[in-house]
């Protein structure tokens, strides 16, 4: 029925209608108005589109969640990364889907969902969790926080309202889709303390530590609106994310934007995001790991610790939660399969590309998602390398793998599969820790507002 | 070839530190110096740099000149840091962090430019403003260089000497069918080198003997692009893109690398400084010692062999090796004693190393701004500022101010060369605020009238400043503080003898088997145990490490020899 209205283009396994009026390739017909019934539906637009789309100097676009986000600012996304590790990045995430939950039973719908301990999530705390179905399978990642006693926002990045009211049956709490209310701008990188306190009034960043939030109003006076911060991102460096109201989504760009100028503050785009976040070893839901109502066969779901999440599973927690028996059970068992980093050193790169009489081509190349084989140094397979990208900060050939609980270890010599020109080699690599970039700032209290830190 | 074969410990392992006595000891802590005394240490041996002046670093130095704004004092961007120089010493580990600078902007009179970006289509659309042949032929001829520079990286892995041998064994081979004895990479390396297609030699000899002018007018119809081009051909070189050899040291420039790139350049955050301080870490790392205000006075040898250093202040080190990153004035001219070099090896030694070519050529302007500068032709902030800028507006233009340098004055309308460092590190300046590092060509080392000390060092400032406001209008007034270096700052600073950002011109005249002398071209000098490993040796000039990492190797290589005919205990990979 909706086909017949025009509504070709659909991408079957996303809410996403992968249809822009005059894109190339768009390939629509008949992208006037409809004479009758339906109009096709347009992209969405996140809050701070209008300001995005005039920096959007590249033209390229990406679908997240049915909206329309920057790619790439500049043609080529290397000075965006290169701001989030030395400078700061403005990078716009509010396609995330938010959740307010609310009401005397929020902490125990939450507790009840989570994996994670919430009747330790003070208020003015965020919490990074996992849920996951009655089987103990990852449903998906997500920060909560707590912005009262009995009020919550989620932010998650696939839909989850009906999980959650489900899971919340009988009890007295309100579970509210506020996705395309809020917008959320992520500010990383060294200098974001700085440009976030020129950019806002009432907010104590010093004494805001890993994971906290506080609430504040945009711009250096009052008046400019009301902002939640919190301490929290994406890419493993010195952060804030900033949750505002879409009608002041614009206010709030301008701000920071404002105070970020001289601090080498840049609009990043999604893959500057996708390479830092590859440094900082976080896991990427329909990447490193597939939700479980997302698997069509059995071996394609995880446990929260078979994704390298097990440290937000509390089993020792009070409170009952879905999976919990299933989750008690692996503990017993130990997991069959692990997360973990993969380094191959540049000798090893140098020896495979040598054999082409070429140096190592990997400069300049975003992260890449196509997944690989793992294999026992010179044997079988024993897992695959779904987000691999040479960082150049590290100036190592990174990888995140799911391997065979008994390939994990770190130091364990394994094999990646790597193209090599036309070819397919094997490099020898190493599985490390996880995050493989980690620094100080991330984490410390009263981050100085300098580079060095 | 990495080092990870000669990590194996070969170190006396007597204890030194009260007694003056080392298994090794580098003299200057540039980054060669650093680098080779990390590479010793990092195999075993007990090593201490000396370095005359207060600080390290050499050439690769940063310093706050005025409260708020760092500098990189003399060098300024980093590509020819040899790869396996960072990866076997750990650099990133010890804080090597290279920002890219991926465009360059060539401002030209009347508020045009070239602008080349990172962007190919990009480029190829500014060039074609110029000329479309230009832009189309901009690829291919990138390719040429990229494909020499692989050529050069091939045959600067390996000693001057093993290639040279390597190459005339081949030749003896094919004429009388010898077994020749040589290391399967060196056999590889000239092989590579003697089954090059033709057009590849022809490419080569072209870069060795050509003027860049010359050379990239086989390619190019474009005056200013030709210019922009050739800026690479000149820098640290008393030559114009129009004098014959200068296509070299383009091709010397176009070797640098980051991670595999050819021809990529970066900006280490902090400045060179922090390249010199990184390396130095490495080097403490592994148990090396590093010690200032130790200036040598010469190197003590005995029975023919090297037997130490003997400080300014009379104090005496012993150590059965020691390397000099100085130039060969300093090296073979000053710090040896022709008399104690065995047989007759040292005759001419002083001599030669006095007439080496090596007088300086460029200046350094840095200046601390209240803002971004304002180009005529970009006036508005974006990503050209975190790339090059170069004002080489024309072949004539270069030609004419390498003129005024010949017969002994500064350039009134020079080439500049410059970067924004606090653009890529807002660490560099305050908030706001910016610093502009400019290198100056030319400025000759003695001027012919009147004296740098004399007013003409602020006269040449104020050159540069008017050249800058001819494509910035206004900048003039952004400056707030000024520091002009010329040669003889750069010599007394960096310890540079002339001031030759290279330690020597680089021309075929200096290169490979000549480079710094015949009786020294292999890292070895004709003291046994004296070496060499500064810019003034194989890979030549430029924050590369590459000549200090071989010259290391070879040391170990020698004390392996020495223990293993003792008898002694080193183990042989």
């Amino acid at each position: 029925m909706l086909e017949a209205e025009g509504l070709i283009g659909r991408s079957p396994d996303s809410q996403a209608y992968r249809w822009l009026p005059g894109a190339p390739g768009g390939g629509v017909a008949g992208s006037s108005p409809r004479r009758n019934g339906l109009r096709p539906l347009e992209p969405l637009r996140t809050p701070f589109h209008r300001r995005t789309s005039v920096l959007c100097e590249s033209d390229s676009w990406r679908d997240w969640s049915g909206y329309t986000c920057v790619e790439t600012y500049e043609p080529t996304p290397e000075r965006e990364y290169w701001a989030v590790r030395n400078a700061a990045a403005l990078i716009d995430v509010s396609p995330l889907f938010k959740y307010e939950i609310a009401g005397p039973d929020a902490e125990r719908l939450l507790d009840r969902v989570m994996t994670r301990d919430f009747s330790k999530c003070r208020t003015g705390r965020v919490m990074y969790t996992s849920w996951c179905n009655e089987e103990g399978h990852l449903l998906q990642d997500g920060n909560v926080q707590r912005l009262a006693h009995e009020r919550f926002l989620v932010s998650a990045a696939e839909p989850c309202l009906r999980w959650f009211e489900d899971c919340g049956w009988s009890m007295d709490v309100d579970v509210r889709d506020i996705s395309e209310e809020i917008g959320v701008l992520a500010l990383q990188g060294p200098r974001a303390r700085a440009i976030g306190e020129a950019a806002t009034t009432g907010i104590d960043f010093g004494a805001m530590r890993y994971f906290d939030l506080a609430a504040g109003e945009i711009g250096p006076g009052a008046g400019g609106g009301q902002v939640t911060v919190t301490r929290t991102g994406y890419t493993g460096d010195l952060g804030y994310e900033f949750w505002v109201a879409s009608e002041r989504a614009e206010a709030l760009w301008d701000a920071l934007v404002d105070a970020g100028r001289d601090h080498g503050l840049l609009p990043a785009g999604l893959l500057a995001l996708d390479m830092a976040r590859t440094e900082a070893g976080l896991v990427l839901i329909d990447v490193d790991y597939v939700s479980a109502v997302d698997a069509e066969i059995e071996v394609l779901k995880v446990t929260p610790a078979e994704a390298g999440l097990g440290f937000t599973v509390k089993l020792d927690k009070q409170a009952d939660f879905v999976g919990r028996r299933a989750l008690e059970l692996e503990r017993d068992r130990g997991p069959a399969w692990a997360m973990v980093g993969l380094e191959v050193d540049w000798f090893e790169l140098e020896r495979l590309w040598s054999e082409i009489d070429l140096r190592p081509q990997v400069v300049g190349q975003p992260a890449c998602r196509e997944p690989t084989p793992v294999f026992a140094p010179g044997g079988w397979q024993v897992g695959q390398c779904t987000t691999r990208f040479f960082s150049p900060l590290l100036k190592k050939y990174l990888g995140l793998a799911t391997v065979r609980g008994e390939a994990a270890d770190p130091g364990t010599e394994l094999d990646v599969e790597v193209a090599v020109g036309y070819g397919r080699r094997r490099a020898k690599a190493r599985v490390v820790e996880r995050p493989f970039f980690n620094p100080p700032r991330k984490t410390a209290v009263d981050p100085t507002p300098g580079v060095n830190g | 070839m990495t080092a990870e074969s000669t990590a194996a410990s070969i170190g006396s392992g007597t204890p030194s530190r009260g007694g003056g006595r080392f298994d090794a000891i580098v003299v200057g802590a540039g980054h060669n110096g650093l680098v080779a005394a990390a590479y010793l240490a990092r195999a075993g041996l007990d090593v201490v740099v000396l370095e005359s002046s207060p600080e390290i670093g050499g050439a690769t130095r940063s310093e706050e000149a005025f409260p708020g704004f760092r500098f990189s004092v003399f060098s300024y961007l980093v590509s020819l840091l040899r790869p396996e120089v960072i990866h076997e010493l750990d650099l990133v580990r010890h804080g090597l962090f290279l920002v890219p600078t991926a465009s360059t902007l060539n401002p030209l009179p009347g508020g045009d430019c070239l602008f080349r970006e990172a962007d190919p289509q990009r480029t190829y659309r500014h060039i074609a403003r110029h000329s479309r042949r230009d832009a189309e032929a901009l690829f291919e001829y990138k390719l040429e260089m990229r494909r020499m520079g692989h050529l050069m990286y091939r045959l600067q892995r390996a000693a001057p000497d093993e290639l040279a041998a390597a190459i005339g064994d081949r030749v003896a081979e094919s004429a009388e069918h010898l077994d020749v004895d040589v290391s399967a990479e060196v056999a590889d390396i000239a092989r590579y080198f003697l089954d090059l297609p033709a057009a590849r030699l022809r490419s080569f000899v072209q870069m060795l003997t050509m003027s860049s002018a010359d050379f990239l007018g086989q390619w190019f119809e474009s005056d200013v692009l030709k210019a922009a081009l050739s800026s690479s051909s000149i820098i640290g070189s008393m030559l114009s893109p129009r004098t014959p050899g200068s296509a070299y040291v383009l091709l010397h420039h176009y070797m640098g690398e980051v991670d595999g790139a050819y021809r990529e350049w970066g900006f280490q955050k902090g400045g060179t400084g922090a390249v010199a301080a990184t390396i130095a870490r490495a080097a403490r790392s592994h148990g090396a010692e590093i010690r200032t205000d130790s200036p040598v006075a010469r190197v003590l040898a005995r029975d023919g062999r090297t037997a130490g250093v003997a400080l300014a202040n009379g104090d005496e080190l012993r150590a059965g090796v020691v390397m000099s990153s100085a130039a060969p004035q300093i090296s073979l001219g000053r710090l040896l004693d022709p008399e104690d070099v065995p047989g007759d090896a040292g005759a001419g030694l002083v001599e030669r190393a006095a007439r080496w070519q090596s007088g300086g050529c460029a200046g350094k302007v840095n200046l601390a701004i209240s803002g971004l500068p304002r180009f005529e032709c970009m006036p508005e902030p974006g990503p050209h500022l975190s790339g090059g800028i170069t004002i080489a507006p024309g072949l004539d233009y270069v030609d004419r101010a390498y003129d005024e340098a010949k017969y002994g004055g500064f350039s009134e309308r020079p080439f500049i060369d410059m970067i924004i460092p606090s653009v890529l590190d807002p660490d560099m300046a305050p908030p706001g605020k910016h610093v502009l590092s400019c290198f100056v060509q030319y400025a000759p080392y003695e001027l012919a009238a009147g004296d740098w000390d004399d007013g003409r060092r602020e006269a040449f400032g104020d050159a540069v400043v008017r050249t800058l406001a001819e494509y910035a209008p206004g900048i003039e007034d952004q400056i707030l503080h000024r520091q002009v270096l010329v040669p003889p700052d750069i010599e007394a600073i960096a310890g540079i003898p002339g001031g030759n950002i290279f330690h020597g011109e680089l021309r075929l005249s200096q290169l490979f088997l000549l480079r710094p002398d015949p009786a020294a071209a292999a890292f070895r000098t004709p003291l046994p145990g004296y070496y060499l490993c500064g810019s003034s040796t194989q890979f030549g000039g430029g924050i590369s490490g590459g000549p200090a990492r071989l010259a290391a190797l070879r040391v170990l290589d020698d004390l392996r020899g020495v223990e293993s005919a003792a008898g002694g205990g080193a183990e042989t990979p």
